[in-house]
């Protein structure tokens, strides 16, 4: 049968473009089923990108839901494996009620999962292809990176609760400085309790710029750890292509329920939202009775939408 | 073109009084204060783009990367949370999101309190943190006449100087938080404007010292 690759649409051209590269540099494609057990989902909602899920009573009485994200199935299906390394990468569709949308809406993601011995080669591989991935979609690529465990150490200092350590992590995803201060000074903190968090938020830019000030602040607060490995995570690129789309950034947060470590997010010239978004989530796999460590991303196609043909590489 | 900053200003008073920050920071656009029904101005050698909006549209412009940049409420913010930085607090427009209620109103705990507002989020999550049962009255405009008609209980809404509320026989019972005018921009847009946007931060913060 003959091959006639016109009949594709542009975001599926991307996505099986996606595909490829994540086959070409050792992936095993995963495929899942459209559904999964509720249980999974309401067990650890603040996982989900969006509320609500659609569900339905199975033949046998199981009430399942129509898959509203890839990660948590992935990690429940696949077993631990030990000292090695599992490398996967999935095309599939999921279901969630997006931001502006009216209800619900079927939006495909491409993304890659590592799970097993994840040390720094690993972290930094991931983070390799996720500005490979970023490149194929446009040249005008951002590919943001922040290390939660150093902000939640510098949040974990000066928060006198859940609630206040919550609203901190809120306001460092919104760059919101005035918003930690008032916070600080709502709690009754000695004034300048805030200032390590407040500098950590104000280094931002490329890693050749920043690392110094980060390692510095870092050495101060007791974080060498945390600075060491963004450090080594960045240190791949250097001299290469890509190491001028890198941007520290420590308003790329998570849940810290879930992530820890290495977090990254991936923008595009003309594109107001993250195209790709991952990280490190070792506190997931603990949660879930896990040993294994694990790393991946996710790349929004419906996002794509927007993008110009002409700014493709 | 596309390397322009795109600033959604809001309507009004205070969109005035936040343009003349903005031009005294360097980002200046004579146009915008000509008496014209136009809705964008440019100012192509400042590299500056702006647009009238309705003020509670602003943050939607600028999540959207409509804008890269705009000026909003907090009280906006709080009520729509829109995914964007919130990067310097302009400490103008200043007023406060409170709880008020008619002259000598004395709250019953066994009762369900009804509460009119414009700002449903902002109400359940502070009624919700004081662990109080509320029905919630969502109103567009005119708020204060709730509580007079006996619509509501109380109202939760915007105090600048407490006049509409005497004048209508309500007083404020709780202050929820304070507002100002915040200046906000797209999380991508503000990546790849960073220069352009910095140095209007520097000038703003300078102005404030």
């Amino acid at each position: 049968m003959d091959w006639n690759e016109d009949v594709m649409d542009e975001l599926e051209r991307i996505g099986f473009q996606l595909r490829g590269l994540y086959q070409r540099k050792g992936f095993a494609r995963y495929r899942m089923s459209k559904f999964e057990e509720y249980d999974l989902y309401s067990r650890n909602k603040d996982f989900l990108l969006s509320e609500g899920v659609i569900t339905f009573t199975d033949t046998n009485g199981r009430l399942l839901a129509l898959k509203p994200d890839v990660t948590l199935s992935i990690v429940k299906n696949v077993g631990d494996c030990g000292a090695g390394l599992q490398k996967l990468y999935y095309h599939e569709n999921v279901y969630r009620v997006s931001a502006g949308a009216d209800g619900f809406r079927e939006e495909t993601q491409v993304g890659v999962e590592c799970m097993g011995q994840v040390d720094g080669k690993a972290i930094s591989q991931v983070l390799e292809l996720a500005a490979e991935s970023l490149a194929l979609l446009s040249p005008d690529y951002i590919l943001e990176i922040s290390h939660l465990d150093l902000l939640g150490a510098l949040v974990d200092s000066i928060a006198t609760d859940h609630g206040m350590r919550e609203a901190m992590l809120k306001c460092a995803g919104e760059k919101n400085q005035h918003g930690i201060r008032e916070l600080c000074r709502q709690a009754g903190l000695h004034p300048g309790a805030e200032e390590p968090l407040i500098s950590l938020l104000g280094i931002y830019g490329p890693p050749k710029t920043v690392m110094p000030r980060i390692r510095r602040l870092a050495e101060e607060n007791g974080c060498e750890e945390a600075a060491r490995e963004l450090g080594e995570a960045v240190a791949s690129f250097a001299g290469a292509e890509a190491e001028s789309h890198l941007w520290i950034d420590f308003s790329a947060t998570g849940d810290l329920k879930y992530y820890n470590g290495i977090a990254f997010k991936g923008f595009l010239q003309g594109i107001p939202d993250p195209v790709l978004s991952g990280g490190q989530y070792d506190a997931l796999m603990k949660r879930m009775h896990r040993k294994d460590r694990a790393i991946g991303f996710a790349v929004f196609l419906h996002r794509l939408d927007r993008l110009e043909g002409g700014a493709r590489g | 073109m596309s390397q322009m900053l795109n600033v959604a200003l809001p309507k009004g008073r205070l969109g005035e009084k936040v343009y003349g920050l903005f031009a005294q920071a360097g980002f200046e656009c004579p146009a915008l204060l000509e008496n014209s029904r136009k809705l964008i101005f440019e100012n192509e050698a400042a590299g500056v783009r702006y647009f009238w909006v309705k003020p509670s549209d602003v943050a939607i412009y600028v999540a959207r990367g409509a804008a890269d940049i705009g000026v909003a409420g907090k009280d906006i913010l709080l009520e729509y949370q829109p995914e964007v930085y919130e990067l310097l607090d302009l400490g103008i427009g200043k007023c406060r999101m409170a709880v008020a209620a008619p002259e000598g109103f004395e709250e019953n705990p066994a009762r369900t309190l009804r509460v009119a507002t414009k700002f449903s989020r902002i109400a359940r999550d502070y009624y919700g943190s004081k662990g109080r049962e509320i029905d919630i009255i969502h109103l567009n405009g005119s708020i204060e006449i709730a509580p007079i008609l006996g619509l509501s209980d109380v109202i939760v809404d915007i105090v600048e100087t407490g006049t509409t509320l005497r004048e209508n026989h309500l007083e404020v019972r709780e202050t929820i938080v304070p507002i100002s005018a915040r200046l906000i921009a797209n999380k991508s847009g503000f990546k790849f404007k960073r220069a352009a946007i910095e140095r209007l931060m520097a000038g703003l913060e300078e102005q404030a010292k």
